[in-house]
């Protein structure tokens, strides 16, 4: 029995140790290890800009109704809420889409945003849906429900991580540290939760809105690929070129 | 016979752990509390009630049930230590108490590391080494194990092992469907794990076809699981036959036999409904108990069938020099040609 017990102790402790050396969420990830960046690396006397509208094609799919009673915190009397995969406004605007530079940019560095980019949990929803950040940029997830989620990132080439969010009001800071398209967000407490990071080592990036418009500003004269990317509707891209101080506008069509 | 009972009573909670643990996969929630041993920072046991909500209800249930079934297993490891005299049957009981304890910690593993699909794997295939381990311990404890089932003593005899009733090809023939229930157990942990469950989508067919005209890792493991499915199937049904053709008369083969062929078609039932009803998580967590207890089940009929192989009452292996603790526990001794038995005052059976 005791060198069971011996042999026992001896198990646990591995695991233990193993748990605890392994990985695990982090409040702070570190700073990226990128050059420095130019301070200045656009001249805004040549600058120019990439516009455009992404639009669907056809009728879009009945949004399937989201039941949230699992949570009796999340239901709102009177109110039925819908899946936000395909979001169409008038004239077939889509929502949701995020338009980013993929190529052109070349070595061009830029610096870092002071301001934070906020990503809310309120309803039992992800407030926005689909939002950019650039590499090192603090994000803040904030829990604004009276009942608690997990803050739980998916990346591919980021670090995981899966933070608890027990009460309102309680912030989680991130920065990530390496650029990925895109980095999903899902909540296991609440399922139908999800949102989507873009994070890019450049300013260029929009999301379209209710009206399917994206823009593009500051944008030094040269040849760039612009991407949009929807997260049911897939990816397309096409090649701009623009001159000094020119605009161009590009529009995309998604269809199922 | 108390201790059987509290025997019995250990493994019918580790199936219901097994259901809640099936729940928890099922149902996405394996990471909706993102911190262990902790709840959102509360000790597990003072977690608020009403802030089990969503997936947090079906994770910390599981890890409720789980620190349940981990206080039972303890409990039974200390009643074996003290009342059993066998040495081998209080050995399992240790060997129990380690497996729950590796199993809670790879529970923990599991949240702390996002669900890494090696470590599922393997918490899915201890639980089920978990839940036969206490099946066999209730086993080895019930009245009719200690009674060889009826038999007469003088058929079980120290000297010689092999009395005649002792039948070898169900022996093997059971330990092969035992065997291969536990692997096909692994190919389904692996299959759910890896997001395979519905990587061919139609049932009977696949994509159609009897044999998937595509191929990729997830369709692999799925079918794979499918051919298990069959293969089990096929020896479990050559189990039942052997024991229903020769030993139809021996109760306590026939039972287990009927009950696996019973589960087995509840069994495949439920994979079936599984696929058709894409992963419906009641059906799907249904699923993952049944197989255990297609296990459990041809486990009991294996160990019973391999009843003559053990030795008999008078166990060799209890403690050298000390007189059994149980005085039902007695020697027999042979002498050549001659079986004799020591009879306890009032005629009882040693």
């Amino acid at each position: 029995m005791t060198r069971l017990f011996r042999v026992g102790l001896m198990v646990a402790a591995l695991a233990t140790g193993t748990a605890a050396c392994g990985g695990g969420g982090s409040t702070e990830s570190a700073a990226p290890t990128t050059p420095a960046p130019t301070v200045s690396p656009v001249d805004p006397a040549t600058a120019g800009n990439v516009t455009g509208r992404i639009a669907f094609e056809g009728t879009p799919p009945k949004p399937n109704v989201v039941r949230m009673d699992s949570d009796p915190n999340c239901v709102q009397p009177g109110v039925t809420t819908t899946e936000e995969l395909v979001l169409v406004g008038d004239g077939g605007a889509l929502q949701n889409v995020f338009v980013y530079v993929k190529d052109g940019l070349g070595d061009l560095r830029f610096p870092i945003p002071s301001t934070p980019i906020l990503l809310d949990q309120k309803g039992c929803h992800y407030v926005p849906h689909v939002l950019g950040v650039q590499v090192g940029q603090t994000v803040e997830v904030l829990n604004s429900d009276p009942t608690l989620h997990n803050v739980h990132a998916v990346p591919t080439a980021n670090q995981e991580f899966n933070t608890g969010q027990p009460l309102a009001g309680m912030k989680h800071i991130h920065q990530f540290s390496t650029k990925e398209v895109m980095v999903p967000f899902k909540c296991d407490v609440h399922p139908w939760m999800r949102a989507y990071i873009g994070v890019l080592d450049h300013p260029y990036f929009a999301v379209t809105g209710i009206d399917g418009t994206y823009s593009l500003k500051g944008l030094p004269p040269g040849t760039y690929t612009v991407e949009a990317w929807h997260e049911t509707l897939g990816t397309q891209t096409q090649t701009v070129t623009i001159g000094a101080s020119e605009s161009k506008e590009i529009g995309f069509s998604f269809k199922m | 016979m108390a201790l059987h009972l509290f025997a019995v009573l250990v493994a019918v909670s580790t199936a219901i752990l097994i259901f809640a643990g099936g729940l928890v996969t099922s149902t996405g929630s394996g990471l909706s509390v993102p911190d262990w041993p902790t709840t959102y920072g509360w000790f597990m046991l003072t977690f608020p009630l009403d802030k089990m909500v969503g997936g947090i209800f079906y994770e910390h249930t599981h890890r409720l049930i789980a620190s349940v079934v981990g206080l039972l297993i303890i409990g039974l490891a200390a009643w074996l230590w003290r009342s059993e005299p066998r040495r081998w049957v209080r050995r399992l009981g240790y060997v129990a108490l380690a497996a729950v304890i590796t199993q809670g910690i790879l529970g923990g593993i599991t949240v702390l590391w996002f669900l890494p699909d090696a470590i599922s794997i393997a918490h899915a295939g201890l639980a089920q080494l978990v839940f036969c381990l206490t099946i066999s311990i209730a086993l080895f404890t019930s009245p009719g194990w200690n009674r060889s089932y009826s038999r007469p003593v003088s058929e079980y005899v120290i000297a010689d092992r092999k009395p005649l009733d002792a039948d070898h090809t169900l022996m093997r023939v059971a330990i092969a469907t035992t065997g291969l229930t536990y692997l096909q157990i692994i190919v389904g942990a692996t299959m759910r794990h890896t997001d395979a469950g519905l990587a061919i989508p139609d049932f009977p067919w696949a994509f159609g076809y009897l044999v998937p005209p595509v191929w990729s890792w997830g369709i692999a493991i799925h079918y794979a699981h499918r051919v298990g499915a069959v293969l089990v199937t096929a020896v479990a049904l050559a189990t039942v036959g052997h024991v229903l053709y020769h030993h139809r008369q021996r109760v306590e083969l026939r039972r287990p036999s009927l009950l696996l062929l019973a589960l087995l078609t509840v069994q495949i039932t439920l994979g079936a409904l599984t696929v058709l009803t894409g992963k419906h998580y009641i059906i799907n967590s249904l699923h993952v108990v049944t197989g255990a207890m297609v296990l459990a089940t041809s486990l009991v009929l294996t160990l019973r069938a391999c009843r003559p192989e053990f030795a008999g009452p008078g166990e060799r292996d209890m403690d050298a020099g000390s007189a059994p603790r149980d005085p039902a526990y007695v020697p027999t001794v042979r002498r050549a040609g001659l079986a004799e038995q020591t009879r306890r005052p009032g005629g009882a059976h040693a």
